[in-house]
């Protein structure tokens, strides 16, 4: 294990009105084996003992998978490793020295709540337009009716593996949300379930992603590099052809 | 009280039917005059959220994440269990019914579990439908794979994200029933206060997280599917926000707890590193099918593993078990690890680990194979602690993992609270005293998808259609009871942090009531937890205020719950004086020193009722009978 000592410059704001700074902080030494919100949750007991307000940031599982976390570091959606979310970045990568300079996701769309957390619910609005099959509990043929090829299924998993966290939003130029749209559609557009709703997934959720704020794309690609799941940016792709034919050939607004 | 479990009358295998068809029914025009409260997002709260809203129940639906789909189900990684014998294994509803009731030590309702290994089935398909993307074989068909205690494979998985692809599939179905109306989403709350009415569950008060707000919600029925209370011990491999909150709030509104010390260790997980450590991440068990667990001969032997010989190195599991070796069940791998770290003998900085080590199956099989099976698993290893497996031995130590206690159901699902219902891993039911792999993500989803549906209407039938109304004294008394608590935590301006505490807590209980409990230990223990809540009551350091986003508060608020709770899961491990499950008492062991269960004495579901601020709890005893199965010991010899 290996000590070193941060200077961290952190985004503080008290609420969504208010306008917020930088706080400038000596981290004091950190161990190489904390994990970035480990090395938060060191500033933050310190800060909390000298009766100030500790720097207020989502988390949950800290594994990865949740989504929850997020913060802009040093300019990268969720910090310089590749596919690694923030909650699994490690102070290992860092030398001792060096300036953390911390920012919440920040999007039209996303409004900062405070501090490093921000307001994501746009992401679920855009779910609630199309992002599901429309089956009801009950009465689904046996599990092994339709087959699926292998690859079907794991290309349908590549995408499904997004966990809407927000970085491609925070990474791109226009703030979209392009990837995440597209991730969904593609997952349903692989697989033999998602056809009877395509055309209309496609359209709805497009629409809600524009109606919500969100840019458009401009084929940057700064949202796959920044994706922790390394979610492609073929599925964007797909997402052009399903909304295209959609707006050709179907008959639904 | 009387306890009444409710277990419908006839054959094993007809039980769920026959009460189906007892059951009331609310006509489909009148479902949507009943209002549900859902707590929990999670697989059990999505699932029944969504499938109540299906059926024309107003739905509104509660979580403490900014998203329902981020609850801490996401994170399970193995699997989903089902009899659908597909493996043409010999797997059978009775199989999966037989495994899990023994794999549980024989403390769980038989009704119960031969209804959840029926609806297994039913789940996979709900799934496939959905369009979860399961793994698949070669010809398109759903591919299965072994998980321990099992000798069929059952368990169907989507890589190792199985937990996400399946709340995914949920929260899509809940979503569906927001944009139909029939949902009203109420993320970033958290449920502070159960209000009962009449002796009846008629709805809650919350936090909303973002401002502080207290809000009081009405409704006719109340299902609390907020997971389990594994943070107790600081140190978990659960999701930070997960807690007891919410069903600690109802126990002491009046609804029995069951089994609160029936804690889950799982043997594989990242070791703690340092006292800044906030959780512990979970290696896959299936890692022990070719890592060789040792530990040196020589208490404090700080050499590097490279450094000790083999004839200094110590493969204890393979020594003291013969025939399971590295494979034996995880209380058993759990236990030796913690017995070979209390004797100095742990390896790594903190000593509290074992080594996990690949070098005999890399030169067996190559690197490459190795690598096909757990390349993953080594990568995500070194994200964390920036050593490949490959070429040094892999440092583990268990952490707890799952509980099966939980509120006490019946039949319906429903607490001893009438209209409070309790979903997942909120309850006890299924699991006795020891979950099986991949069989948690089975139970959320069959109480949500399947269960509740058919359970919560004959409630419903018999309840009053009048909408409950906010403004009656009760939810004034509790919304009042809720800010008297966050107003007092906040002023207590002491010295020490709330993880100060709670780390305290956890140490405490890790020792006394984790794995191996004595009667000694516990009574300590017991003596122990109230001056920690005395001082955390005059000593804890809440900064910020109440009006506003405060996740320190927020925290404060558990860590006191937990607190409470540990003397509750205490009293249960002193009464329980058997070894069952995961736990081993250390007054009830074979010659052998192995794990003695008692069931002449013990065969009982513990139902603890609550006595009152600082009054002993009433223990009330639900016998288990078993008319369908054998009971027998375990032996990993
Ligand atoms: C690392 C890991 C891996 C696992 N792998 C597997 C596996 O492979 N197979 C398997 O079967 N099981 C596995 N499990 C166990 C399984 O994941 C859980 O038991 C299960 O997901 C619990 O689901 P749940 O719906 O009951 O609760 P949770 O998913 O825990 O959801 C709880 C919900 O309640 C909400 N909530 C909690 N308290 C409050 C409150 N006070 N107010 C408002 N809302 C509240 C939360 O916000 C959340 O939405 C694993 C567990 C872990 C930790
Ligand atoms: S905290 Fe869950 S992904 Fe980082």
């Amino acid at each position: 294990m290996k000590l070193i000592n941060l200077i961290v410059k952190v985004w503080r704001q008290e609420n969504e009105t208010s306008s917020g700074s930088f706080q400038t902080l000596k981290s004091g030494p950190i161990s190489t084996d904390m994990s970035f919100l480990e090395m938060l949750d060191v500033l933050n007991e310190k800060l909390a003992k000298v009766g100030k307000e500790p720097i207020a940031f989502d988390h949950d599982c800290r594994e990865g998978i949740c989504g929850m976390c997020g913060a802009v570091v040093n300019g990268h959606a969720h910090g310089p490793e590749n596919e690694t979310t923030l909650c699994q970045l490690h102070m290992r990568h860092f030398n001792d020295g060096d300036t953390l300079v911390i920012e919440p996701f920040r999007a039209r769309a996303f409004k900062v709540v405070k501090d490093l957390v921000v307001d994501r619910s746009a992401l679920d609005s855009i779910i609630a337009e199309g992002g599901y099959v429309s089956v009801n509990t009950g009465g689904a043929p046996d599990g092994n009716a339709v087959p699926i090829p292998q690859d079907t299924a794991e290309q349908a998993l590549d995408a499904s593996a997004c966990i809407g966290c927000g970085a491609c939003v925070a990474a791109c130029p226009n703030a979209s949300a392009m990837l995440f749209v597209g991730a969904k559609v593609s997952q349903y557009a692989l697989l033999p379930q998602g056809q009877p709703e395509s055309a209309r997934r496609a359209l709805d959720m497009v629409r809600k992603m524009d109606e919500s704020g969100f840019g458009n794309c401009g084929n940057e690609r700064e949202c796959e590099a920044a994706c922790p799941k390394g979610i492609s940016i073929r599925n964007i792709a797909r997402l052009n052809r399903e909304f295209i034919k959609a707006a050709i050939i179907s008959y639904e607004k | 009280m009387k306890l009444d479990a409710k277990i419908p009358e006839g054959p094993l295998t007809e039980k769920w039917d026959r009460h189906r068809f007892n059951s009331k029914l609310v006509n489909p025009a009148n479902k949507r005059k009943y209002d549900i409260i859902v707590v929990g997002t999670g697989l059990a709260g999505a699932s029944a959220a969504a499938s109540l809203a299906e059926l024309g129940y107003n739905v509104k639906s509660f979580c403490i994440q900014d998203s329902p789909r981020r609850a801490h189900s996401i994170a399970a990684q193995g699997g989903i269990n089902a009899a659908k014998n597909y493996q043409n294994d010999g797997d059978s509803i009775f199989r999966l019914f037989y495994d899990t009731i023994k794999g549980g030590d024989f403390r769980a309702r038989e009704a119960n579990v031969y209804r959840l290994a029926q609806i297994s089935n039913n789940i996979i398909d709900q799934c496939v439908a959905q369009g979860v993307p399961f793994a698949r074989e070669y010809g398109g068909q759903l591919a299965n794979r072994s998980f321990g205690g099992a000798q069929v494979s059952r368990t169907f998985y989507a890589r190792g994200q199985t937990g996400q692809q399946l709340l995914l599939g949920a929260y899509g179905a809940l979503m569906r029933q927001v944009k139909e109306g029939k949902v009203t989403l109420y993320p970033r709350r958290e449920m502070m206060e159960l209000v009962v009415i009449d002796g009846s569950a008629k709805g809650i008060v919350t936090r909303n997280l973002l401002n502080g707000q207290l809000e009081t919600y009405a409704a006719h029925a109340v299902v609390l599917a907020t997971g389990g209370y594994g943070n107790v011990y600081f140190l978990s491999t659960n999701a930070m926000a997960s807690n007891v909150t919410a069903t600690w709030r109802a126990h002491k509104q009046g609804a029995c707890f069951a089994n609160p010390c029936f804690v889950q260790i799982h043997p594989t997980c990242i070791p703690v590193h340092g006292d800044y450590q906030s959780k512990l991440t979970l290696m896959s068990e299936s890692l022990r099918n070719d890592g060789r667990v040792w530990v040196p001969h020589n208490a404090d032997d700080k050499r590097d593993p490279s450094q000790i010989p083999e004839a200094e190195r110590d493969y204890y599991l393979e020594k003291k078990y013969p025939s399971f070796g590295n494979l034996v069940p995880r209380d058993v791998a759990s236990r030796n690890a913690k017995e070979q770290c209390d004797a100095g003998k742990g390896v790594g900085e903190t000593g509290l680990a074992v080594y996990l080590d690949f070098a005999e199956a890399i030169q067996r099989d190559g690197e490459s194979v190795i690598s096909q099976k757990y390349g993953n698993l080594f990568q995500m290893y070194e994200k964390i602690t920036g050593q490949d497996p490959m070429h040094v031995p892999m440092k583990i130590y268990p952490a707890v993992h799952y509980t099966m206690g939980g509120l006490w159901v019946d039949y319906n699902l429903m607490t001893t609270v009438p209209g409070l219902f309790a979903l997942g891993e909120a309850n006890f039911s299924d699991h006795g005293a020891n979950r099986l792999g991949a069989s948690a993500l089975m139970q959320g989803l069959a109480d949500g998808y399947f269960v509740i549906p058919a359970t919560i209407a004959g409630y419903l039938a018999e309840t009053d259609m009048d909408r409950p109304d906010t403004d009656s004294p009760e939810f004034k008394e509790a919304e009042q009871k809720t800010e008297a608590k966050i107003t007092r935590l906040l002023s207590i301006n002491g010295k020490r942090t709330i993880d100060d505490f709670h780390r305290e807590l956890g140490l405490l209980m890790w020792d006394s009531c984790g794995m191996a409990r004595n009667e000694q230990g516990l009574q300590d223990a017991l003596k122990k937890l109230p001056g920690i809540k005395e001082e955390f009551w005059n000593n804890v350091l809440v900064p910020g205020t109440g009006e506003q986003l405060n996740q320190s508060l927020e925290r404060a608020g558990r860590v006191a719950d937990f607190i409470e709770f540990s003397e509750l899961m205490v009293l249960d491990a002193l009464d329980r004086k058997e070894s069952c499950g995961c736990h081993l008492r250390e007054e009830s062991q074979t010659e052998e020193n192995e794990a003695l269960r008692d069931d002449k004495n013990y065969s009982y579901v513990s139902v603890w009722d609550y006595g009152g601020e600082n009054k002993k709890p009433t223990l009330h005893k639900e016998n288990l009978v078993f008319e369908n199965v054998q009971l027998s010991q375990r032996s990993y010899k």
